[in-house]
């Protein structure tokens, strides 16, 4: 249908030149795109503008600044700090592990090697796709029962703290499961366009390895990876899968209150809650991701 | 190891072609004694083996671990295949499991992969080409739109199509999981543009319409005949990826109650672990074939736009 649309709009545009024929061609380009605009707005731009109108708004569908109150409660905004926190701690491993394992993979490798395209295409499903699964991995290794757990009591005799995985670092560690390959599949491209030959212009006006790296690839490719430590940052704060099948009850992040809140919507006392805590997220990952495409244009001038 | 010498210029070439190459790749051999860029060279070796050894046994002990947590009865000690017998004999009564949910679960995840291709692919794919050869305006702002789920979390999503699934089930259809497909397009949607865009960048669409018209092709005949089979590797690929994602989806089907294969996962879990780690363990595994095979032929796309 869309085919046929863009004929109409073709065949006009090409038996005349005038400007009326050429708005006319302009107009069936556009109507082209009105399916995929429709379809967006139904359901990508209509369920964001109800979060933001429903923060605003009262129980009869009145203007109100008071659903914000709730953000301030004090079990709330540790529900905020934890997230932060725990985004962060993970973000910085996974930053710092993943670059430096993108570099191993880069360096003395054939540009297509296996190993590189094994790693790689793991890394995407545990880093996209992973959600239930990961924490299903975790329980098996670390849970009550799980083979880690098992393998510590009969070697060392001392027995794994069996909640030890929900905890704040137990947590950690899961999400640096999907954020350290999150990390190699960002940062593989940097490291790729870092040229020997600059290495060896380095070497051979003089330089040596402490200097290349000073002088040359770190200046290179910090804003990269900056913005790829905010892109994990934004990954793990809206991260839900996994961290809903870890804790089945308790609301320590903020996906989970949102979780909660939705599940009581009935409750008068919890009237747009779900909607501001959301609104706050969108909040907190417009400013990560508007600072990463900052950074990522200042990278842009190496590219 | 043989040093091709078109991939001089390569990193992995002048890494590993050692000293006996460095001549040829620019570097001034009596500036530096070859003996100590061989000396760097096995310690850049020693480094890339510890890093690589310490983060892939982090990412690959949980997936082991899976494995050995489906083979040995965590109670009992037992070791035995039965899990994995329940699975693909689909009768789970030995270890006392229903696994109703379970076929449920993944035959609509399957489904629900099956309608999204095809509703993000008549929604897409027609819409990114004739505005690739008409408007950069509107292709800029089709990206735009396109990579904004990227911004908008999966949970920040879900609390706004709420109430539209709610208005959805009650006056328009049903209830059924399959309207999932709605909401799974635009998760998808980032990750299937990008894999179009790189094909299209990759042809040059506009010299091939415009030839195809003027030897007279009709504009469906040039979006099927000319446009498609030049696609299909992007096509194939953004296929692939939205699979990918629709089957490892929980948080949409979860938040709005309906049953997907992570669903149906999760709350197996809560009754037999490891029939859903083996599950998890295989779903795992075929979406890393799915992205071995994305891989290789976006691979091949590149060859043929360098063969050109």
């Amino acid at each position: 249908m869309t085919a046929a649309i863009a004929t109409r709009g073709s065949a006009l545009g090409r038996s005349s030149s005038s400007t009326l024929a050429r708005h006319r061609q302009e107009l069936g380009t556009f109507a082209v795109t009105i399916p995929f605009f429709a379809y967006t707005a139904c359901f990508l731009v209509a369920p964001t503008i109800i979060v933001i109108v429903g923060a605003f708004q009262t129980h009869d569908g009145g203007f109100t600044l008071s659903n914000f109150n709730k953000l301030f409660e004090a079990n709330t905004l540790a529900a905020f700090v934890t997230s932060i926190l725990v985004s962060v701690a993970s973000s910085v491993i996974g930053a710092v592990v993943g670059g430096l394992a993108s570099y191993a993979l880069v360096i003395g490798a054939k540009p297509n090697g296996l190993l590189r395209r094994m790693v790689s295409a793991i890394s995407s499903v545990l880093a996209q796709f992973g959600g239930v699964m990961l924490a299903f991995a975790f329980i098996a290794t670390i849970g009550i029962n799980g083979v880690g757990t098992l393998l510590i009591r009969q070697l060392t005799g001392m027995i794994v703290n069996p909640n030890w995985l929900s905890s704040l670092p137990g947590l950690i560690t899961v999400y640096c499961y999907f954020q350290i390959p999150l990390m190699i599949i960002i940062f593989l491209p940097a490291v790729d366009s870092i040229r020997p030959q600059w290495r060896e212009a380095c070497e051979s006006l003089g330089g040596n390895t402490f200097q290349y790296w000073t002088r040359v690839a770190l200046p290179i490719l910090t804003p990269r990876f900056i913005s790829a430590f905010l892109l994990l940052f934004a990954s793990a704060f809206s991260a839900y899968a996994t961290a809903a099948a870890l804790f089945s009850q308790r609301s320590i992040l903020v996906p989970l209150m949102i979780q909660g809140a939705m599940r009581n919507e009935m409750d008068p006392n919890q009237q747009g809650f779900a909607q501001v805590l959301a609104f706050a997220m969108i909040i907190v990952v417009a400013i990560v991701m508007l600072l990463s495409h900052a950074v990522e244009k200042r990278a842009g001038r190496w590219q | 190891m043989a040093v091709n010498p078109n991939a001089i210029q390569s990193q992995a070439a002048s890494q590993t072609a050692a000293a006996g190459t460095a001549a040829t790749a620019g570097v001034d051999p009596a500036s530096r004694p070859p003996q100590l860029r061989a000396a760097r060279i096995r310690k850049q070796r020693v480094i890339k083996f510890v890093i690589l050894f310490i983060t892939l046994g982090f990412l690959f002990v949980p997936l082991l671990s899976m494995l050995l947590f489906t083979l040995r009865h965590p109670l009992s000690g037992r070791w035995s295949l039965a899990p994995w017998e329940a699975i693909f004999t689909g009768n789970g009564d030995s270890l006392g499991a229903d696994l109703t949910v379970l076929w449920q679960g993944l035959g609509t995840s399957l489904a629900l992969c099956a309608v999204t291709v095809v509703i993000m692919l008549l929604l897409m794919v027609p819409t990114m080409v004739i505005v690739h050869i008409r408007s950069k305006a509107l292709e800029r702002a089709i990206e735009w739109v396109a990579t904004l789920p990227l911004t908008i979390p999966a949970i920040v999503l879900v609390v706004g199509l709420g109430p539209i699934y709610r208005w959805l089930s009650a006056d328009v259809l049903s209830t059924n999981p399959i309207w999932l497909c709605f909401a799974y397009v635009i998760l998808v949607m980032p990750f299937a543009f990008r894999a179009i865009a790189v094909g299209l960048n990759s042809i040059d669409v506009k010299t091939l319409v415009e030839a195809a018209r003027s030897l007279g092709a009709s504009w469906p005949h040039v979006f099927f005949r000319v446009i498609i089979p030049n696609l299909w590797q992007a096509i194939l690929s953004s296929a692939f990826i939205s699979i990918a994602v629709v089957l490892g989806e929980y948080t949409v089907a979860s938040l709005l109650g309906r049953m997907n294969l992570q669903v149906a996962l999760y709350q197996l879990g809560q009754s037999n672990s490891q029939i859903s780690t083996a599950m998890s363990l295989l779903a795992l595994l075929f979406g890393v074939v799915l992205l071995v095979a994305l891989d290789l032929i976006s691979d091949a796309m590149r060859k043929t736009k360098e063969g050109k």
